[in-house]
Order: C-alpha cells, then structure tokens, then sequence
C-alpha cells in the first residue's frame, strides 16, 4: 500500500517486503559467520601447537559440532535466502514474493532456532559434542543432554527453509513478467528453482531423521540401536541421504550468483546458457544418488562402494560443464577486473580445486586412506570457504551498490580480495597436506611432525577472519558515506534489475514489465 | 495487468508464530530434561500457536472474499504453494518407508546372518532369527519385543474402505461445490469428516489393544518402533486434515464457494487424498506384506 516502509523498529519485525527481508536474512548471515568463525579461531589457537593449549577436548568437540552446524545452517543458507529475496522478485518482473507474510516467517524462525540450538551453552546443556554430522550412538546413546536442543533446533530451521522454498518455486514459477520464458530465465533464479526443489526433498529426511533420534533418546525406540533391531548405519545413510543433495543446496545458488557475474564482466552472453541449466538439473538429479561416497569406510557392501563412486565421478561431468562454460563466456571477453569480477574469477579457481580434491575421495581405495583425515576438513572448506563465501562476496559487491543506491570503495574491496585469497589458500592448503600424512579430523591434539603446517593454517586463518572485517567496513563505508551510484552500475550487466531505479524504490515492478528477446543477449 | 493491490501490509503474525513455536518446543525440551515450566510453555506455545493460525487463516480468507477474489494469479500462487508442500510431506512419509525398507531388507540380513553376513550374526546375537516382524529383538533383556504382530484384515480393511470412501465423498461434495448446491456439499463434506472421524477412532481402538493385548509398543523393538512411527505420523495427518475439512464446511455452509473460486475447498482435498494414499502403501507394506 504504502510506497515508503515503515518508521521504527518495528518495520523489520512486521516487515511483508522482499527487499526488508532479504536485508534481515542477509545481516543476520552476516553475524552468524562472525560467530561461527569466531569458534573456528579459537579451535585453529588450540590446533596450533600439538598440546592441549586453552581448551579441553570436550570444549574442541562442542565447538566443532556449533561451528558446523551455525555455518552450514546460521550463515551460508540464510545468505541464500537473503539473495533469493533481494533478487528474484526484480529479476523475474514481480512486485514482491509470492507469499509475503510466509517470507516473514520464514527468516524470524532463524532466530529462534539459532537460539535453541546454541541454548545447551547456557540451559540444558552441555551442547551438543559428535560434530555436526552427529552420527548414532554418539547423538543417542552418547548425546549430552544438549543433543535434545540441536535437535528441536534443526526442527525450527527445517520449518524455516521449507516455508522460505515453497515461496520461492510459487514465485518463480507464478510471477515472472509477461514474456519471460522458462529458459529464458536468468541463471540465478534457475538455480534457486532447483535449490528450492532440493530442499523440499530433503529437509523432511533431516526432520524425520532428528525425531527418530529423539524418540530413540527419550522413549524407548531403538531406530538407530542394533540391540531392537535397527541399525546405527541406517542413521548415516538417512543423514548422507539429506547431506549430500544440502551441499548443492549451499553450492548451486553460488553457481547462479557466478553465473551472473561473468557474463556482465567478459562483455559476452553466458556461454552456453541452455546447458548451463541442464547442468544445474543434472547435478540435483545424481545428488540423490551419491550419498553412500561419506560411508566407504562403514562397512557397505564391496559393490555398493564401486557403485557409489561411479555415481560421484559423473556428478563431477556437469560441475565440469558449469566451469567450461564460465571459462567459455571469458574467453574472448572484453574482460575488466571489478572486485564482483575478482572474487568471481577467484572462485572458479578455488571452487575447481575444492572440486577435484572431492574427485579424489570419491575413489574407494584411495578414500581408505583420505577417510577421516584432515584431507577432508581441506577439501570441504576448499569448497565452502574458497569457494561458496568468495561467490557470496563477489554476490555482495555485485549487487549491494544496486539495493542500497551507494558506491562502495574499490580500494577496500581490492584489498579484501587479495587478502582473503591469500589467507584462504594458506589457511586451507597446508590441511590438505597434513591430511595425505595422516593427520586425523576433530581431534586437539596431535603428533608433533604435524606442527609446522597446523602453525601455518592457524595463521592463515586468523589473517583470513580479520580480512573479513574490511568487507563490513567497506559495505558501512558505502552506505554511510559512499558516492551516489548510477542506474546500470556495471555497464555489462544486463537483466530486468537493472532497468531499476538505483535506488531502488521500495517496491519495485509494481506493474509486471514486458520481456522481449533473451536475457543473456 | 496491475498488481500493486498484491502488496501485503507489515503483520505480527510470523513473529507470534516463531515465540510460539520456539516455547512449543522449549517447554517439550524442559519437560524431558525436568526442568521447571515445562508442560506450562509446551501448553502456552501450543496455544499461541492455534491463536496465531486462526487470526493468520482468518487474514487470508478475509482477502480471499475481498481484494483478492477471482484473482487468478493469486489463485496459481496457492495452487504452487499447495503442491510443493505435499511434495515435501510425501519426501517425509518417504524418509519413514525408507527405514522400514532398509530394516527389513538389508538390517535383518546382517543381524540374521543370510549367507555372507554370519559373522556379523554369530558375533552379536547368535540367537537371533532375523525374520520379520521382529517378535524377539536381538537383545531382548533391553528392547522385550510383542507378543504378535498386527495382522491387516481387521481394523486396518476397515480403515482401508473408511478413507477410500471418503475420497469418495469429498469428490461428491466437489462436483455439488461446482453446481453451486451448498447444502449438498457440504452434507457430503460432513460425511467426509464423519469417516476422518470413524478411522481415527478405530486407529485409537487398534492402538489400544496393540498395547495391552499384544504387547506392541512403541519401545517394543523395532516392528513397534516403525509400526507406531508410521501410522502415528499418518493418523496425525489425518487429524489435521479432519479439522482442515471442518473449517472448510463451514466455508462451505457460509456460501464462502462458487463455481471458479473454491481453491481453499481443493487445497483441502489434494491433501486428504495424499494421506489416503499414503494409507494404501502403509497397509500394504506395513499390515500386509
């Protein structure tokens, strides 16, 4: 009704406005990684020298679990969210999403379920200690009492990503403006309508395995107890069965953010565009089918293991395309290196690298001996850290001067970049390393032959954890003081959000605008 | 085509919704840990919670015959909505089939010691059978297994004919809904509760004798364990789509229906066909096989 949003605080509470929301989703995100890596310093300070230093092995475990747990659930999912929010409704044409007051919803469960699952720490408690994976009997049998928290806490975030998905399939599939094809639509929003579908089949997985260890826990059940009948195992596979596809849940919205990108700074269509969008299919199709490549080492039948490794090499066929493609859109491109265009480039490198390391764990034999070794923590963070938070970064500085109509510091954010870049692979690489010498996973302590490197990864991290303040004094610098920004801020990026006002009015398409001819041309 | 009207104004509804929520589930964490005010926040939570659903329904039917009537993308919209969130609630029965599945395939194999699998068998517990339904559980000094297990020509078939009669009666009230005549649709709406009302009360009978005549429980190993698991999950869905039905009679006895705007009415029989189907795969795989 009203074209200018609400006075007060209480307009983020109330709050029915996609752009609002997403803004919440994205601050509280941001807040979260700060906290999650803030416990992933205090473990690199404990790591880096082979003697218990500050905290006892039980503490490390607890901060292990909320780290996982706060980072793939409290940061890189409501990041998503936060760009899902801010983005498709002006890229499809839309006034808003399509169910509002559920949008609402569906970020102010965030909080509380952050709170439940970091209550054991003061209530309840003590937290939760079998890493974010928590596997039976460590979660049932083993489980502090803190367990029952994470657990009404994964309930909460489970409700929230489901309310916020089947938002975001209603308004891709329902609102796009007049014009706008299926496969004409831009690739962020492919890849969102793809995520969603991903987590509307798996969150109930996640939810059904959690209530199964509840019941186990307090009334009697014996799902995950061998000693009834049921099986220990058949927890790992429930829970690969929902972790596997929720690692291309945080990735494939990433692909979509890069997939923009690109094209705007090589001055070319995206390469490829149609297959760009089979490959996103492809990959949540065998997402479903790789999920037994966590469990080599459980004891799963000899030909199950062969099986699941073939499946996990093809999931690395149309990872591959999506890397050939943004390779094929730079090439020949008039290509300018913006910081959105940096961390980008960045991320396809670091990405690629986080993804062959997976190629070589999906190998049995060779994952007998990677299996968990620090070589996995490598990888993984490879993936998530060099490469999902630098595509959320280049996301960020690709949009932020769009949403809030100001300029941010090219210099900062340069100095961001190389920074995190550097400090990354430092933090990251010498894990690989230490990894393929034997180095074991979730452990404080260790043999004193793996000290130089733990040394070299803790300062690593911590150069990496306070570069990461220059992104927030660079993004308050913009919005506090930055210089007004233009219409169509990177002149090679095209989509309906640019033919926005910069800024952007409150609500946006109130009309839906006609569409004609391709978005990537 | 405007549609600026589609703008909703700022609600503290999801915010009452997320308090109630979180008190739902922190009194229930309470209570298991003794922990004072436990069934206290669980009641207050659940409340709050049923308060916050009416007023948020209420928002949405009211717009529903005002701003919003006829509107057809509006109408698509709910139709999406409505769709994706069966389509999660089957991946949720399907998480529960899919235990049931693994147990009785591949855990029973390898505590049962089938060739190939002995040692894992005469390691743990020789004396196991491995058949299924698992009347002696592996350890029975911990989990003491039932007596019997539940057959399905019983009170199973007779759920079985309960609900596939209610789809059938809640197509009669459609085809009525669509000729306009409200009194008839909604008599047969009324006989669609009235059996949502009869399988609940047989499930309850069935539970019953479960525990006191077989000795079936919910801690009774692990036929017991999915056995409850799975018809608890389905006979709550069957609750909720019997109050989902109630509200929408009386919809239907306010003339709230006509012929093009009744998407609220097939909201409600798309999720009460779901569960009947998911009834048929439960006594099949479940009572009978």
């Amino acid at each position: 009704m009203a074209d200018q949003p609400e006075k007060g605080l209480m307009r983020w509470v109330t709050t029915t406005n996609h752009k609002d929301i997403g803004t919440l989703y994205l601050l509280f995100s941001l807040t979260m990684f700060f906290v999650a890596g803030f416990l992933a310093l205090i473990m690199r300070t404990e790591l880096s020298s082979p003697y218990l230093m500050i905290i006892s092995p039980l503490t490390y475990n607890q901060l292990v679990t909320s780290h996982g747990l706060i980072m793939i659930f409290g940061a890189i999912m409501p990041a998503l969210a936060g760009f899902a929010n801010w983005q498709i409704p002006m890229m499809i044409g839309a006034a808003d999403m399509a169910f509002p007051r559920l949008n609402n919803w569906s970020f102010w469960l965030l909080p509380f379920a952050t709170f439940m699952l970091m209550s054991p720490y003061f209530l309840n408690g003590p937290p939760a200690d079998m890493g974010w994976t928590f596997y039976a009997p460590l979660s049932t049998t083993y489980g502090p009492p803190g367990t029952d928290a994470m657990i009404f806490g994964i309930h909460m975030l489970g409700i929230s990503s489901i309310l916020a998905s089947i938002n975001i399939i209603a308004t891709i599939l329902n609102l796009r403006a007049p014009g706008m094809t299926l496969m004409n639509m831009p690739m962020f929003v492919w890849s969102w309508l793809v995520t969603a579908f991903l987590i509307l089949a798996i969150m109930p997985i996640l939810a059904g395995t959690v209530t199964m260890m509840l019941t186990d826990r307090h009334f009697g059940t014996s799902f995950f107890n061998a000693a009834g009948g049921g099986s220990p195992l058949l927890f790992e596979h429930l829970f690969w069965f929902f972790g596997h596809p929720e690692v291309y849940v945080l990735a494939l919205p990433v692909f979509g953010i890069i997939s923009e990108i690109i094209p705007a700074f090589s001055r070319k269509p995206l390469f490829g565009a149609t297959s760009m969008i089979y490959a996103i299919g492809g990959i949540a199709i065998m997402s479903f089918v790789v999920w037994v490549h966590h469990m080599f080492t459980t004891g799963v039948h000899l030909g199950t293991q062969i099986f699941f490794m073939y499946t996990t090499m093809i999931v690395a066929v149309p990872t591959g395309v999506k890397v050939f493609n943004w390779m094929g859109t730079m090439y020949k491109g008039s290509i300018t290196l913006e910081p959105p265009m940096k961390f980008a480039v960045g991320f396809v490198y670091l990405f690629t690298l986080g993804g062959l390391t997976g190629v070589m764990l999906a190998i049995v034999p060779a994952d007998y001996q990677y299996h968990a070794t620090y070589f996995v923590v490598g990888h993984f963070h490879y993936v998530v850290v060099a490469g999902l938070y630098l595509g959320l970064v280049a996301g960020a500085y690709f949009w932020v001067p769009k949403w809030t109509g100001r300029m941010y510091s090219f210099k900062v954010a340069d100095w961001h970049f190389w920074l995190t870049l550097i400090s990354s692979n430092i933090t990251f690489f010498p894990m690989l390393l230490v990894g393929l010498a034997g180095m074991p996973r979730r452990i404080p302590d260790y043999n004193l032959q793996f000290t130089d490197f733990n040394q070299i990864a803790t300062i690593g991290a911590f150069m990496f954890g306070i570069s990461q303040i220059l992104f927030v004094i660079c993004m308050y610098q913009a919005i506090k003081t930055g210089p007004k920004a233009k219409k169509i801020i990177w002149d090679g990026a095209k989509g309906l959000e640019w033919t926005l006002d910069t800024p952007l009015p409150y609500h946006t398409f109130e009309k839906p605008p006609k569409v004609t001819g391709k978005t990537y041309v | 085509m405007s549609s600026d009207h589609h703008i909703i104004p700022p609600t503290y509804l999801p915010i009452v919704g997320s308090v109630a929520i979180f008190c739902t589930l922190f009194g229930f964490l309470n209570w298991l840990h003794d922990s004072p005010y436990g069934i206290e926040t669980l009641v207050f939570g659940l409340t709050l919670l049923l308060i916050m659903m009416f007023f948020w329904f209420r928002a949405v039917i009211n717009e529903n015959l005002t701003t919003f009537r006829g509107d057809k993308q509006m109408d698509r919209s709910f139709r999406y909505g409505m769709a994706w969130f069966i389509f999660t609630e089957v991946a949720l029965f399907g998480a529960f089939f899919g235990v049931l599945f693994y147990v009785r395939h591949v855990v029973m194999s390898f505590l049962g010691g089938v060739p190939g699998n002995e040692a894992t068998h005469y390691l743990l517990w020789p004396d196991f059978s491995g058949d299924w339904p698992v009347l002696t559980t592996p350890n029975p000094s911990k989990f003491l297994g039932p007596k019997m297990a539940m057959g399905p020509w019983g009170i199973p078939a007779i759920n079985t004919m309960i609900l596939l009669t209610s789809g059938l009666t809640i197509t009669l009230a459609h085809w009525r809904l669509i000729e306009e005549k409200h009194k008839v649709a909604g008599f047969w709406q009324l006989c669609t509760i009235l059996l949502g009302m009869a399988f609940l009360y047989f499930q309850a009978h069935e539970y019953i004798e479960a525990y006191t005549e077989y000795g079936l429980r919910f801690d009774a190993g692990i036929y017991g364990n999915i056995f409850f698991i799975l018809t608890g999950l389905h006979g709550f869905h069957v609750t909720v789509g019997t109050i989902m039905l109630f509200v929408i009679m009386i919809r239907i006895f306010l003339e709230h229906f006509d012929e093009h705007n009744h998407f609220a009415f097939e909201a409600v029989a798309w999720y009460w066909h779901m569960v009947d189907v998911v009834w048929l795969a439960l006594f099949v795989v479940v009572y009978w096989l």
